[in-house]
């Protein structure tokens, strides 16, 4: 299967969304060669503005260009992105709705030889917990292009998370993209897999084994985090009886938590989270990180059949 | 210089420190001191400098104000009242359960603001954001900026002041209120921030040291100021903290805390 990286589609869409219209600007700090902003920047010098290692800084900047009418895409790395500025993301865009884009790339661990330092787990939960912000998840190239659109169309915050490494195509050129809308994948009625980012494909792949074995797998899409699709939530916690959520990011407060929030309130079923186990990543290629922390098919779809027959018991 | 003009001002500011007390005395909270220290600044710029419309707030071609020493909102709703952004009655809801005049900025909230603050070290950044905006959109707007001498001690402040340097921003022109004074006392104790005036210049900005008081030496140095090209523009304005208010004056305890219903009339008869 092709395979693109998310940030490789966030540099063209953001050239597509430049020539579309000319109040996109975009900024970045001192990455733009790694978050693909450099694409931007070539096509229109004028309108990109690198504002060195100062990341709160480039917020801070962005909150008052988009005061000024301005839609600003600010990109660096998950972990500076949401960490290092989070209570500039707070105050001076988020409290105030400004329509600041925070399109932060190499969130997760398949960061990879960089190590722990560098792999952001919980850039999502922070997002997910500021009031007016919205967080977009892409899981390929093809939703991270629509996505791009999405964001400059929504009139305030939006963060999205995108990755280092090239990830399967999934979607075909008709797919169709509403924010807060998520996507069945497939269809199973025996569990449901509700995965975001790199994890949709896995979550495909490991339902796959499983329809081998007999169990169908529901694979649902979370491309938005927040606002969560509780209508799929809890249709699959209904039709289903259990969830197996996916994230690469802390099983603490991201995809996993959100999920889990809905499905209590609404619908209780057992919700099992596969994700980082509350701790940090550490160097390796992606590939073996994905393994040691259990993110892969063979891993979670270990997960799911625990889960299936834990069901039949209850 | 036009020496109606300077009076006209002075009585305007003294008329703005007014409500200051009257505000945050009704509040029973707030910052009276460094409202008071940035009174001249706010009323010279709001009733002198700036180019705005208070029946169109939100008038593409307006200079902008960022207060982002947010605390001494009182000033700022003060001068915006008095400007006719708002009715002069609502700045007594001060800190109250739904009123626009919440303790710190919002600029959703209250029209005339033109950021919310509060977050202290913020503000520039956000000034920097507009100044390019005009820039790419060929305005000739001016971001005006204040800023308080405890809040440079943010590092924030310095990427700020770096970038807007290096991006050549000079319609930004910023104020430094340098009372002296932070919560846990002289900023020189705390956290010494000096030399300030070298420190700007060093990062590559055009420093004006003035009396803050001075009505006529605010004007100058804004003056000054625009006419500065390729910097952005620092004015150091030595200014004295709960200035106008004799008991009020250089006491630290009056950075945040509000006068008693005594007190308040007491103020009034100095100011009056």
């Amino acid at each position: 299967m092709k395979k693109i990286a998310t940030r490789d589609a966030y540099g063209k869409a953001l050239v597509e969304l430049g020539r579309e219209n000319p109040d996109v600007v975009v900024l970045d700090a001192d990455l733009a060669k790694s978050t693909k902003t450099i694409e931007f920047a070539k096509h229109f010098p004028e309108r990109f503005f690198d504002m060195g290692i100062a990341e709160q800084n480039m917020i801070g900047t962005a909150a008052g260009l988009a005061a000024a009418g301005k839609i600003p895409f600010c990109s660096t790395f998950a972990i500076f992105a949401t960490g290092r500025a989070f209570e500039i993301i707070r105050n001076s865009v988020a409290y105030s709705r400004l329509n600041v884009k925070i399109a932060a790339s190499h969130a997760g661990i398949t960061v990879g030889e960089d190590g722990g330092s560098h792999q952001s787990v919980e850039d999502i939960a922070l997002m997910r917990s500021l009031p007016n912000m919205t967080v977009l998840v892409p899981a390929d190239a093809v939703e991270t292009r629509a996505a791009v659109r999405a964001a400059a169309q929504i009139q305030g915050p939006v963060y999205i998370r995108l990755g280092r490494p090239g990830v399967p195509v999934l979607h075909g050129d008709d797919f169709h993209f509403e924010p807060g809308r998520a996507v069945v994948m497939r269809e199973g009625d025996d569990a449901t897999i509700i995965a975001t980012g790199i994890m949709v494909a896995t979550a495909l792949e490991a339902a796959g084994l499983l329809e081998q074995e007999g169990i169908g797998v529901r694979v649902v899409n979370m491309h938005t985090i927040k606002p969560l699709d509780e209508e799929a939530v809890i249709a699959a916690a209904r039709e289903t009886g259990v969830i197996v959520t996916a994230e690469e990011h802390s099983v603490i407060g991201g995809l996993g938590g959100a999920v889990a929030e809905a499905v209590c309130a609404c619908h209780p079923v057992p919700v099992y989270r596969v994700g980082l186990p509350d701790v940090f990543g550490e160097s390796g290629k992606p590939g073996e990180l994905l393994e040691k922390y259990g993110l892969t098919a063979a891993h979670l779809a270990a997960r799911v059949r625990e889960a299936v027959t834990k069901k039949g018991r209850r | 210089m036009d020496g109606e003009k300077i009076k006209r001002l002075e009585e305007k500011a003294r008329k703005i420190r007014r409500h200051i007390i009257r505000m945050t005395g009704a509040a029973g909270s707030g910052h009276p001191g460094g409202s008071l220290s940035s009174a001249d600044i706010v009323t010279a710029l709001y009733f002198e400098v700036m180019r705005i419309d208070p029946q169109n707030p939100r008038w593409p071609d307006r200079d902008r104000f960022v207060l982002s020493k947010g605390h001494a909102a009182p000033v700022l709703y003060a001068a915006l009242a008095e400007r006719g952004f708002f009715s002069v009655e609502d700045l007594l809801t001060l800190r109250r359960l739904g009123s626009p005049l919440q303790g710190h900025p919002d600029m959703k909230k209250l029209p005339g603001v033109e950021m919310s603050t509060g977050s202290l070290g913020q503000g520039l950044a956000c000034a920097n954001g507009m100044a390019l905006a005009a820039r790419l959109d060929g305005r000739d707007y001016r971001v005006y900026v204040l800023l308080g001498d405890g809040e440079i001690q943010e590092g924030m402040v310095w990427e700020a002041a770096m970038a807007a340097a290096h991006y050549r921003l000079d319609n930004v022109t910023a104020f430094l209120d340098h009372n002296g004074l932070q919560i846990d006392g002289p900023v020189a104790r705390v956290m010494s921030v000096e030399p300030v005036a070298e420190k700007w210049r060093a990062f590559g900005w055009d420093v004006q040291v003035i009396d803050g008081h001075s009505m006529e030496e605010i004007l100058q140095a804004v003056e000054k100021a625009r006419a500065v090209r390729g910097k952005p523009q620092m004015i150091v304005a030595e200014t004295v903290k709960g200035k106008g208010v004799s008991f009020m004056e250089n006491m630290v305890e009056w950075h945040g805390v509000a006068p008693k219903p005594d007190e308040v009339e007491r103020a009034l008869a100095e100011l009056a």
